[in-house]
């Protein structure tokens, strides 16, 4: 049978189709939403810990989505913009311009210096903040750019409480370390620790006897590990990220380096529990001072079981990230606004208390957080303990490493 | 340092023959077939993950999966150039470049996309043991690179040289035109050695897994040096693949110790200037034809 469609019904049906093609729209523009940028390197070198950051921020915005988004703003869903800095720093500045013309109100990011660094400086031609993941190098905060936010601890801090955690091991054990040799990538973040233990150990008695510096990736660590041994060094002092700590764990091990203690400061690997279960014997009794969340928050707590229930590795990363997604959604909910000008007030004014961290109340001065702090971790089988601060400690710090049994 | 410099003589040597290896299949088909392959480095990740996941599913020591990858990689070689780069090219040399570039974007997506960008690492019983050598201590993985680069290398050479398809791949080499018009199958030729070529890859990942790590992004931290070792070696060499990892290696490992690590590759490049200023035809080149 023939059906002829006449002029009016051929409208009708075109009309109803519009009204239902565009009937989503109208439902999601009455659900208000305002978009964070996440700059991560998702691919190259550093991958594994851009993804891993990009996750935690994933993990936030859905915590804070389901708490009922920015109440100031309406319940605001936040929604993420995601993009690659692909572990390179002039991709890292290109890959702002994506985050402003996809007119996000702030971002967070770049997992290094070097990265943050760039992003940084082309987010401040537009005024758009970005609230640092992990961004350790001092020269994050001292270029007076006021969209720079660093809500984690630079590596003067971190390196500092790290040496004031050592002085207090070595007194405990009766200033058993001496030596030192310290083992650092050769970017902005390695080299700026490097020259401050250099500084700092010698004020506390320990004598600085090797300082090696490598690229990122590097494909050997025979020689550095021969160097570290010849060295007689009591303690080693790393700062790598995880490929190169993985490398750099076995080849100490190959060359029978006999160490008092692995002490890392900010270690790609040491905080790592993927590092622990595939170099389980390299990686015990390895301590590190790095960013961690305090396992004993109600929230913390939440996350870890996501992580776990999504087969992701809990790291640090994912903690920092979560955690500065939380600090942009209390400036919006406090702002009430996605402006980008009232954006950097807010988190300038920002009091924040309750991320993950085990921080005190938020205070950017210089754009630099004084109120954060790291923490010291320590392999022990096949977990990694907090064993500093005391009030979230889940096991007492072993230093010096037990002697090997041959 | 003076007592460093033997043990970095022999770091360099272990470290070499795993350039060595990595080079073998590239100088087949880069250096024989003049194919400027930039799948390479994807096709070592892509194997280094296959040996990961045999031994982490299986239990299977990389180096027993040699008889399971070497002709897995040989067939996916033979694939790779009969259905996509001859056909997709046409025989132009910059369509080549563009395709490996092309299938290389491809797997490394394709590897970030399904296995994520996380560093794994093989739990084998050996990966800590070392052989003693005049009070150095070396790797056992790699002083076993070292033992299969030497074998290897020779096998190849003469494969080269005495059989059929290896005079065949030759002639191809030298003359496709030639080659052709005394029936030499150029197509099939073309893809058995990029056959071999890949087949060398999944042996050099086999030998590697022990020692290293596997992120989706491996093979560029071998790729470049690869390449390197063949112009140096001179194109198409085996012998020449071999001498010039292990040199690479050797001089990559002293620069390490005597100007820093972060410098250690300016040695390899600063090698790579000197032989294409004096001797542009590589170490064990034959010279422009």
């Amino acid at each position: 049978m023939k059906q002829i469609i006449d002029r009016r019904t051929l409208l009708k049906a075109s009309g109803a189709l519009a009204v239902g093609v565009s009937a989503p729209s109208v439902l999601r523009a009455q659900t208000p939403i305002v978009k964070v940028g996440v700059l991560e390197p998702l691919t190259g070198n550093l991958a594994y810990n851009g993804t891993q950051c990009a996750a935690g921020a994933k993990f936030a915005a859905e915590a804070i989505n389901a708490a009922g988004g920015i109440k100031s703003m309406g319940g605001a869903k936040i929604e993420l913009v995601v993009v690659d800095a692909q572990s390179r720093p002039e991709v890292a500045a290109s890959a702002v311009d994506t985050l402003v013309q996809a007119e996000v109100c702030a971002f967070t990011g770049a997992t290094a210096s070097a990265l943050g660094l760039a992003s940084s400086q082309a987010a401040a031609k537009y005024n758009l903040a970005q609230v640092f993941s992990i961004g350790t190098a001092e020269t994050v905060v001292s270029r007076g750019l006021p969209n720079v936010f660093r809500f984690t601890p630079g590596v003067n801090k971190c390196t500092s409480i790290a040496l004031e955690n050592l002085k207090l091991l070595n007194q405990g054990a009766g200033n058993v370390v001496k030596t030192a040799a310290v083992v650092h990538e050769d970017g902005p973040f390695g080299s700026n620790m490097a020259k401050i233990l250099n500084e700092e150990l010698p004020k506390q008695g320990i004598q600085v006897v090797e300082t090696i510096p490598h690229p990122t990736p590097h494909r050997d660590f025979s020689n550095i590990a021969l160097r570290v041994k010849a060295s007689k060094a009591d303690i080693l002092i790393p700062s790598n990220y995880i490929n190169e700590y993985t490398l750099m764990a076995r080849a100490l091990n190959q060359q029978r380096v006999e160490l008092k203690a692995i002490y890392s400061i900010l270690g790609g690997a040491a905080s790592n529990i993927k590092f622990v279960r595939e170099n389980n014997e390299v990686a015990q009794y390895v301590m590190d001072c790095n960013h961690w969340y305090d396992p004993t928050k109600a929230e913390s707590k939440a996350l870890a079981a996501k992580v776990a229930a999504a087969g992701l590795d809990m790291t640090y990363d994912v903690m920092v990230s979560y955690a500065t997604v939380q600090v942009i959604a209390d400036a919006l909910e406090r702002g009430a606004s996605a402006d980008r000008q009232k954006m950097i007030e807010a988190l300038a004014a920002s009091t924040f208390d309750k991320s993950i961290m085990p921080y005190g109340p938020t205070k950017f001065v210089n754009g630099d957080n004084i109120n954060s702090q790291p923490v010291n971790t320590q392999i022990r089988g096949d977990k990694i303990e907090l064993v500093f601060p005391k009030q979230y400690a889940s096991a007492e710090a072993v230093f010096p490493i037990p002697a090997k049994k041959n | 340092m003076s007592i460093l410099i033997f043990p970095a003589v022999l770091s360099g040597l272990m470290m070499g023959a795993v350039y060595a290896l990595v080079a073998l299949g590239l100088t087949l088909i880069y250096g024989v077939l003049h194919i400027i392959n930039f799948t390479h480095g994807s096709l070592l990740m892509l194997a280094l993950y296959v040996v990961y996941f045999l031994h982490f599913y299986f239990h299977l020591d990389p180096y027993a999966s040699i008889p399971i990858v070497l002709p897995l990689f040989f067939v996916l070689g033979y694939m790779l150039q009969r259905g996509l780069i001859a056909p997709m090219s046409r025989g132009a040399e910059q369509n080549v470049l563009l395709i490996t570039l092309a299938i290389s974007i491809m797997i490394d997506n394709l590897a970030l996309y399904f296995w994520t960008s996380n560093t794994r690492t093989a739990d084998i019983a050996y990966a800590y043991d070392t052989v003693e050598i005049l009070g150095a201590l070396l790797p056992l993985g790699r002083v076993i690179s070292f033992a299969a680069a030497l074998a290897v290398a020779p096998l190849l050479w003469a494969f080269m040289a005495y059989t059929r398809t290896g005079s065949a791949i030759r002639a191809v080499a030298i003359e496709k035109r030639g080659a052709e018009l005394v029936g030499i199958d150029v197509d099939h030729t073309y893809a058995i050695c990029f056959g071999i070529g890949t087949a060398c890859v999944g042996l050099a990942a086999c030998l590697l897994l022990p020692t290293f790590y596997v992120t989706p992004q491996v093979g560029y931290t071998f790729v470049l040096v690869a390449f390197t070792t063949v112009v140096l070696g001179g194109m198409g060499s085996l012998p020449g693949a071999l001498v010039a990892g292990l040199l690479l290696g050797v001089i990559e490992s002293l620069c390490g110790l005597m100007l820093g690590e972060s410098l250690g590759q300016i040695g390899i490049f600063l090698a790579f200037i000197l032989i294409l200023l004096f001797k542009p035809s590589g170490l064990f080149g034959r010279g422009a034809r």
